[in-house]
């Protein structure tokens, strides 16, 4: 008789990393829904061409790198990507914007990097940002959400969208509008009273802007299902949020003509929960520890914030997340959990000496 | 009673009902029993037995070889068939010293009596007994129990853990002890208690998916001053840092025991044994392990010979190769797969798993590691396993180091949670097993550094010292030549100066008068330098030959060697050059002369 040698543990719980992504697809729906119900076809064409491009560009890269097509397609990771920027990305943008993008995240953030687990910049948000600072006008127009429509106008059907995006047509007066965070970055001298009595995004509004507050709610909700099936841990979202409506409450400065807006428009419009609960989680390119997770989390929150008040860009998710990629592998170094046993945490940069001379 | 709670941790299924549907049973005795000298931490014990002689049944065969190792006794009656290397239970199915017994079937005991009144017997005496019964630890580790019973005054233990946890999955052996033999145990607690003095507390630790046990135990305890302190089932609360942290809320300090915390933690099937070692006098050549998983049609715990082969077990559970996926020795989270049936249960062995496919079906490839961090959630220590891994490819020691590898208990709970079934643990063992080779090779090389080092002040000293030798035999001789001319003009003078002076003229005159007599000619003295020379020369060029050679394969440790020695050619041929320049300087001086 002989038997196979195999290391231990023999034993292995069910999880895999297709089954973790696959969770996280399903997550996005609440916000795709709400996307899809407030601004039309748009996002859903966005995620589906994201999708398809990126699968056929994981794959013929994967084939470049002489691995295994199917087995690297299985792990979802491309598909996570690719439906993550298809959701940022403004609906009824032409299709080659989301053509580049999606490319741009696949083969330059990942692949050029090493491949799934190897990337240090969010892949989804490095395509974000390059197609923020090619194309501007047309990652800058947004669609107006349903309950905002003039009369008479609606948002584009299926095949009307399909041809906006693929043809070139333009869709109809009125279709597309400013977002929350740009028409209040854009009212200059008006308190903030003013503007939510006489802008309609606000005034027709719940708590922070038509349609944007529900897709808020929709990331929201798919995060929180995530914690629970823990698949990543509480602290990074909760440390960006609260980060969010710290500074947002520091600097509200009374609702003046000057205050950058609320902690709750800022908690609720723009990309805030996408960010936080499926942007800054992406397990590769963040930090490691809980604890740098906290400041990871807090780090990206505070960037947000100051983009969205004194920078030039209305929202600011994604080069704050970018940043906060930078400072990763730094924050790592001085956040190590205290191990059973020692008296203190110790710093990934100690050298040997440093520990006996203690 | 309070509880505390160890970070991490996982919930794998447990499995532990298929080999608690029947009693303890016994195997027949098999034709024969296979004995391996080192079965526990330390020094392998010594044969005290020869070739072809007779055993009894709990007869000596082997001698503890130190302070840190145990003795081997008889499991049964027969003839020594063998002493030699044998495939053993091992990760790296490795060979080693054994001792065959062939059994004649009669399954004699020798004579035997407990410690004649134990309750009264010293904790030496106790111990003495402990040791001679060849007690290690039972849980896992196999750490000689008299060992651990004797911290040492210094350390005194205030409180005993006896570790009932048995956090494996599939595993039932002390389980199924406890429910059938509690009293026992219980007298081996009192045993344990007092050889360290009576501790103020005595726990006993046991997970709660074990009401039997714990029912057991309960009447035994009562008015004993052991406590049963059940907690929720979790792996690896059964870890001896896990337990007691679990029970005390204090931690061993890294890289320490728990004496130091003035705690010790001892197995309970150990206890038993114990307790069978002072009160019945018998050494331990049985234990109960338990034979489970799917691929045996009998799932059971077994009172087990030490020394019987794994197949021997097999047969007798209708175990079916076709179905078996791996034989495991130990749990499904820490055990170590077995190549072959053919090697023995040892004292430690608790679990023999033979799971079938479907239970435990083969590995699937590892993916790239996303960090996901469920390793870190899962890790008992809080570490970073992730961390660990990627530092482990990259072969980054010192960042490992800094990791707290080595705090890692290897319980195998990262890789159980793993998405990616990345086989971590095994990286560990393995960054673990190079930073150990790469220490060991700068202690040797350092050695052999400092050596060196001392080598060239020592032949630099020699150096210093004949040099000044030389300048002192110089002066010696210049002065007793003025003193020689002198004491020819006014030797009444140099007689009226005293006794002194005159003898250590007389000396210097002698040691001239040798030093003539000695002296060959200047030419032959001249070729002999010159050969010296050459000689060192070429035996300088071969040495840089060698080192340069060596250079691509050679550990650092062989080169130091090398270097050392074209280092000390180079000075033997200075030297010699350094002779031939004193000889034509003193030869030139003669001239003058």
């Amino acid at each position: 008789m002989s038997f196979k040698q195999i290391t231990s543990p023999h034993a292995h719980a069910s999880q895999n990393t297709g089954k973790v992504m696959q969770l996280v697809l399903w997550a996005t729906l609440p916000g795709l829904l709400a996307l899809t119900y407030h601004f039309g076809w748009g996002s859903l064409i966005n995620v589906l061409l994201a999708t398809a491009t990126a699968v056929v560009a994981e794959a013929l890269i994967v084939q470049m790198r002489g691995r295994s097509v199917s087995f690297y397609l299985r792990d979802y990771s491309a598909a996570v990507t690719a439906v993550l920027l298809g959701l940022a990305l403004p609906p009824l943008a032409p299709w080659w914007v989301v053509v580049v993008g999606t490319l741009s995240s696949i083969v330059i953030a990942k692949h050029l990097y090493g491949g799934l687990g190897y990337n240090p910049f969010n892949p989804a948000m490095v395509g974000y940002v390059v197609l923020l600072i090619s194309f501007p006008i047309q990652m800058t127009s947004w669609v107006t959400p349903l309950a905002l429509l003039p009369e008479g106008v609606s948002h584009p059907g299926l095949i009307e969208s399909l041809s906006i995006v693929f043809a070139g047509y333009s869709p109809a007066d009125g279709v597309t509008g400013p977002t929350p965070l740009d028409s209040f970055k854009y009212s200059d001298g008006l308190l903030v009273e003013q503007i939510y009595s006489q802008n309609q995004l606000f005034s027709q509004a719940g708590i922070a802007g038509v349609g944007w507050e529900w897709v808020n709610l929709g990331f929201l909700a798919g995060g929180l299902v995530l914690i629970g099936s823990r698949i990543f841990t509480w602290h990074g979202p909760v440390a960006m949020l609260a980060a969010i409506a710290i500074m947002s409450a520091l600097f509200w400065d009374g609702g003046s003509s000057d205050s950058p807006g609320s902690p709750l428009m800022h908690l609720f419009s723009g990309a805030s929960m996408m960010g936080a609960f499926f942007i800054l989680t992406d397990p590769v390119s963040s930090t490691v520890s809980n604890r740098g997770r906290l400041i990871y989390g807090a780090l990206i929150g505070v960037l947000v914030y100051i983009i969205r008040a004194w920078g030039n860009y209305p929202d600011a998710v994604a080069f704050a997340v970018l940043l906060a990629n930078f400072a990763a592998p730094f924050i790592d170094n001085y956040t190590l959990p205290r191990t059973y046993g020692h008296i203190d945490r110790r710093r990934a940069t100690e050298k040997g000496e440093e520990e006996k001379s203690k | 009673m309070k509880t505390w709670v160890t970070p991490g941790g996982v919930h794998p299924p447990e499995n532990k009902h298929q080999s608690l549907t029947l009693p303890i049973g016994t195997l027949p005795i098999p034709e024969k029993l296979l004995i391996p000298l080192s079965q526990h931490i330390g020094t392998a014990a010594k044969p005290c037995v020869e070739l072809g002689s007779a055993v009894l049944k709990g007869q000596k065969i082997a001698e503890a070889a130190g302070p840190v190792s145990v003795p081997m006794h008889a499991p049964t009656s027969g003839t020594i068939s063998a002493i030699e290397h044998r495939p053993i239970a091992h990760s790296s199915g490795m060979l080693a010293p054994c001792i065959e017994i062939t059994s004649d079937g009669k399954d004699q005991w020798q004579a035997h009596q407990g410690v004649a009144d134990y309750k009264n017997a010293s904790a030496s005496t106790l111990l003495q007994a402990i040791a001679e019964a060849g007690i290690a630890g039972m849980g896992g580790a196999g750490f000689p129990s008299a060992v651990k019973l004797n911290p040492g005054r210094e350390r005194p233990i205030h409180t005993l853990i006896v570790n009932a946890t048995e956090c494996e999955p599939y595993i039932t052996a002390d389980d199924s002890a406890i429910r059938e033999r509690a009293a026992e145990i219980i007298e081996g607690i009192g045993i344990l208690s007092q050889i360290l003095g009576h501790p103020d507390n005595i726990m006993i630790g046991i997970e709660d998916n074990k009401p039997e046990a714990i029912e057991a135990l309960e009447p035994h305890v009562q008015g004993s001053g052991i406590s049963v302190r059940s907690f929720p089932t979790k792996y690896p609360s059964g870890g001896e840092k896990q337990l007691i942290y679990i029970l005390t809320g204090q931690e061993i300090p890294s890289g320490g025991l728990p004496a130091d915390i003035g705690m010790v933690c001892v197995n309970i099937g150990t206890t038993y044994a114990i307790k069978r070692a002072i009160v019945d006098g018998e050494p331990l050549i049985s234990r109960v392990t338990t034979m489970t998983g799917d691929a045996c049609g009998i799932n059971r715990n077994y009172e087990t010979l030490i020394g019987t082969a794994v197949s021997h077990m097999l047969e007798h559970s209708q175990f079916n190769e076709e179905r078996c996926s791996r034989l495991v020795m130990g749990g499904p989270m820490m055990g170590f797969s077995l190549t072959s049936a053919e090697v023995p249960i040892v004292k430690t062995t608790n679990c023999i798993l033979a799971p079938s496919y479907q239970e435990i079906p083969d590995d699937e490839p590892a993916q790239p590691c996303i960090r996901c961090g469920l390793c870190a959630e899962a890790c008992p220590v809080s570490l970073l396993p992730q961390q660990l891994f990627w530092y482990s490819q990259a072969e980054d020691y010192e960042r490992l180091e800094a990791h707290n590898l080595f705090d890692c208990i290897e319980c195998g709970a990262c890789s159980y949670v793993c998405p990616s079934n990345i086989p971590l643990v095994q990286y560990y063992r393995h960054s673990k097993g190079e930073i150990q080779k790469a220490r060991a090779e700068k202690v040797k090389s350092d050695h052999a550094r400092q050596r060196f080092e001392f080598h060239q002040q020592r032949m630099e000293q020699a150096e210093r010292d004949k040099e000044a030798k030389r300048a002192a035999r110089r002066e010696a001789a210049e002065q007793a030549k003025a003193t020689a001319g002198a004491a020819n003009n006014s030797a009444a003078k140099a007689t009226a100066e005293g006794q002194s002076g005159d003898s250590a003229a007389d000396i210097i005159a002698a040691a001239q008068a040798r030093a003539a007599a000695r002296k060959v000619s200047p030419e032959q003295q001249l070729a002999k330098f010159e050969r010296s020379i050459a000689g060192a020369e070429m035996r300088l060029q071969m040495a840089e030959e060698k080192l340069t050679e060596a250079d691509a394969q050679q550990t650092d440790e062989q080169k130091n060697i090398l270097v050392a020695a074209v280092e000390a050619a180079r000075q033997k041929l200075e030297q010699a050059k350094g002779r031939l320049a004193e000889h034509i300087k003193e030869h030139k001086g003669e001239q003058v002369d």
